[in-house]
């Protein structure tokens, strides 16, 4: 199985992504933002980080780099992208994944291990999952999911929310809500699900001696499905 | 010719930093505001001597790169 990581000037989990996407099996090749042409790929991953320094808007200038209009050819024909933190962020910036993310609610730069609860299982990113609670890490000060109202409407009659921030019973409340996401939302398929943004790394819970293992599930099983 | 615009973010969008610099200016002692939006200020130099050609260049900008038109509305407001 073939990954790519795009690193843009300012991406700082870009090579944490590769050691996950390495351990669970892939083989995966670092893409400089400034290259044309993306590499063979059945998943393109956008990693977390601060790409043009977050500059203008957070993602706003990355999505518009050299190699974006290839992963955006990628998306549309079908291919696995998967956008971590900042890479959410470019990708709301692409218009692949509707919405925004807008400064945390309570203005702080959070940086802390949260629970999110799964809400779709009809995608190929969390196909035959055997968990539905994951512990996750965030670090982020622009997570604050919103969308228009119509959107919104959109997204839920497409099935589009891919996690809710939830406590550990996998209950969805206010208090649940890190950065004041509309609606718990920490991440969001496109319509055809093959298109995945969200705010928490799995790639920092892939060891239990770091952190913790949820990651791991994540991507066995994301290797799984694509195989 | 020297184009200046606004980003705004729109009306429903929530602004936590205006809301800090409205308590803080409220802390202050300027008592009388109702409400504070930040928003973002550029001014462009573009290579173009007609005003009308030079706005809708610099619009270009703002609707594809400048703002994000799910939760920020642009103006114009200078040519010179």
């Amino acid at each position: 199985m073939k990954s790519s990581v795009i690193t843009f000037p300012g991406s700082n989990c870009d090579r944490d992504m590769d050691v996950a996407l390495k351990k669970f099996g892939f083989n995966n090749k670092m893409v400089w933002h400034n290259d044309n042409e993306l590499p063979k790929s059945d998943l393109v991953v956008l990693p977390g980080g601060f790409s043009y320094g977050d500059y203008l808007r957070c993602g706003s200038m990355a999505s518009k780099s050299k190699i974006m209009q290839s992963v955006i050819n990628f998306a549309k024909s079908g291919g696995l992208v998967l956008g971590i933190c900042n890479g959410f962020q470019i990708l709301v910036e692409t218009g692949l994944v509707p919405g925004v993310l807008l400064r945390n609610k309570y203005l702080e730069f959070i940086c802390k291990n949260v629970f999110v609860k799964l809400d779709n299982k009809d995608n190929p990113y969390f196909k035959n999952i055997d968990k539905d609670i994951f512990e996750l890490h965030i670090a982020h000060n622009e997570g604050n999911y919103f969308c228009t109202d119509d959107q919104l409407k959109e997204i839920k009659d497409n099935n589009q929310v891919a996690i809710y921030y939830s406590n550990n019973k996998g209950q969805i409340d206010e208090i649940s809500n890190p950065n004041g996401s509309i609606k718990n939302i920490a991440g969001i398929f496109n319509k055809e699900k093959n298109v995945l943004g969200m705010m928490p790394h799995p790639e920092r819970m892939i060891d239990q001696s770091l952190s913790g293992e949820d990651g791991s599930i994540f991507f066995k099983n994301l290797i799984k499905n694509i195989k | 010719m020297k184009v200046s615009a606004i980003i705004t973010l729109k009306k429903d969008v929530l602004d936590p930093q205006g809301k800090v610099i409205n308590q803080t200016l409220d802390g202050m002692g300027f008592k009388d505001i109702n409400e504070v939006r930040q928003g973002k200020y550029f001014e462009i130099d573009v290579k173009e001597n007609d005003p009308t050609k030079a706005k809708r260049i610099v619009e270009d900008m703002c609707k594809k790169l400048l703002a994000n038109l799910v939760i920020e509305n642009y103006k114009i407001i200078e040519i010179q």
